[in-house]
């Protein structure tokens, strides 16, 4: 579990998050959403320590990583996968040696073991063969998977996924959807995904939080989001006219 | 600029944590060497031997009279070459070949979030991109200067067979003629200061680049220009401290 406590975080004069509250469970997926520049990344590096906030804590488990140094966090991160918004995949690695980095580093396996780990995540999603292909030889729908594979190499507790859906088409966009929903479920993982793409929202929004101007503005499920009073949310999700249409036939 | 100089030394203090697990930074040092030393081979040959052949030919033009013997060509050749056109216009080619690529190649790793996914991977980042640069840097950069020293007085005698203005045997003795080893050592301490400055001043540079592919460039810009400018303040510090 994750609880994110009372976080501010200014850049400059910027206030860009503004007390932000939140708990998020294992085993769900956790969203946050809202409109571009509304805080979703910045509350999303500031959780997993790429930023540090302002003021506020946040607790893996209720040990506060906020306050920890660098040597403190890495038991924490060591148990951390996070896909980001372009993959972030290594470009002088092979897909196979993307995977086996973390295993290279912090685990005493053998090759066979971390090969064997390698084709299991591959294999889990759904990209058996591409060991040693290049990340500039794959699409980019399967730039993500492998970032997904990297992501589970270590069997993490916790999965921090940034835009999932950006730059895919439809399809392989809800196929990713489903892969990091079917991952939280197999291994309880604290999954929190940074989104604004309405299907992900509708799909497998188990608990969702909406960030407006850089204050939770609204919490909930995606059985809730579509009949809720909210004025910003509902500018928000039901902004286009074919989501306004399916809210009429809700 | 007190401010870039903090972040600079924070950053080499950063990289210089205890590695993770030293087989894999082994690895990356190995190929750092490769990769510097071998793939900056070409260019040093080739502008060593051309600088140690001008050299020749313009102290011979300079000094060449009936009273001066005409072996000096041979000794300052060597002095010159040893001293200054080997370690530092090496290290001057070097910081545009080998220091724009590192500043380059961090750059894009910042602006495309591997650096941040290393981070969330519990991995010193620092330590793993720059130490190994720098280790590289410091031992291949000295041996690349040894090589152009050889090939630069090479240079010379080329341009005696070819000129035969100064006779190849004259140019041999003035070489040998008057030989003191402080040169040497001078040429030695330059070659180390030079290879650090190039690779943890670009890893700086590259380090901390944010934006984009614009930036990456402007990234790899900086880094070479001060690398160039820290590199001459360096040269001018040893060799009124060492000579």
């Amino acid at each position: 579990m994750i609880e994110v406590k009372s976080i501010y975080k200014t850049f400059g004069r910027n206030e860009v998050l503004k007390d932000i509250n939140a708990v998020f469970k294992p085993g769900k997926n956790n969203l946050i959403i809202g409109s571009s520049g509304s805080g979703k990344t910045t509350l999303l590096k500031c959780i997993v320590g790429l930023h540090e906030p302002t003021s506020g804590e946040v607790l893996y488990d209720d040990v506060n990583f906020t306050k920890m140094h660098f040597e403190g966090r890495v038991p924490i991160r060591k148990q951390i996968g996070m896909l980001f918004q372009n993959s972030a995949l290594f470009d002088s690695m092979t897909v196979e040696e993307n995977i086996i980095f973390p295993l290279n580093l912090f685990t005493d396996m053998s090759n066979s073991e971390k090969h064997d780990r390698a084709n299991f995540c591959l294999k889990r999603v759904n990209l058996e063969g591409t060991n040693k292909l290049y990340p500039s030889e794959l699409s980019g729908g399967m730039k993500k998977r492998v970032g997904i594979a990297r992501a589970i190499s270590m069997q993490p507790k916790y999965l921090f996924v940034d835009e999932p859906n950006s730059g895919l088409d439809p399809k392989t966009a809800i196929l990713i959807d489903e892969l990091i929903s079917e991952l939280t479920e197999e291994y309880q993982t604290t999954t929190v995904i940074v989104t604004h793409d309405m299907n992900s929202v509708m799909g497998i929004g188990d608990h969702i939080i909406f960030l407006n101007d850089g204050q939770k503005w609204w919490e909930g499920t995606n059985h809730e989001i579509a009949h809720t009073n909210n004025k910003e949310l509902n500018s928000f999700v039901f902004a286009s006219k074919f989501m306004q249409a399916a809210r009429e036939k809700l | 600029m007190f401010h870039s100089l903090g972040r600079y030394l924070l950053l080499l203090r950063l990289s210089f944590r205890k590695p993770e697990k030293f087989s894999v930074y082994w690895a990356e040092i190995m190929r750092e060497m490769v990769s510097q030393g071998i793939g900056s081979l070409g260019i040093i040959c080739i502008i060593s031997v051309f600088i140690g052949a001008v050299a020749a030919i313009q102290v011979a033009f300079q000094l060449v009279s009936p009273l001066v013997p005409r072996a000096i060509v041979g000794s300052i050749s060597r002095d010159s070459t040893i001293l200054e056109f080997s370690p530092t216009i090496s290290a001057l080619v070097l910081a545009g070949r080998v220091g724009s690529s590192i500043a380059s190649q961090i750059g894009t790793m910042r602006v495309t979030e591997q650096i941040d996914a290393l981070e969330i991977m519990g991995v010193n980042a620092p330590g793993y991109l720059i130490s190994p640069k720098i280790i590289a840097g410091v031992s291949m950069i000295p041996l690349l200067v040894i090589i152009s020293v050889i090939l630069g007085l090479t240079g010379g005698y080329i341009a005696c067979l070819v000129s035969r203005e100064i006779a190849p045997t004259d140019y041999i003795i003035g070489l040998q003629d008057g030989f003191n080893t402080i040169t040497v050592t001078v040429c030695a301490v330059k070659s180390v200061v030079f290879g650090f400055i190039i690779t943890s001043v670009c890893s700086y540079f590259g380090f901390y680049t944010s934006g984009g592919s614009l930036e990456v460039g402007q990234s790899a810009t900086k880094g070479v220009v001060y690398s160039c400018i820290w590199i001459l303040f360096a040269d001018l510090v040893i060799s009124s401290l060492l000579l």
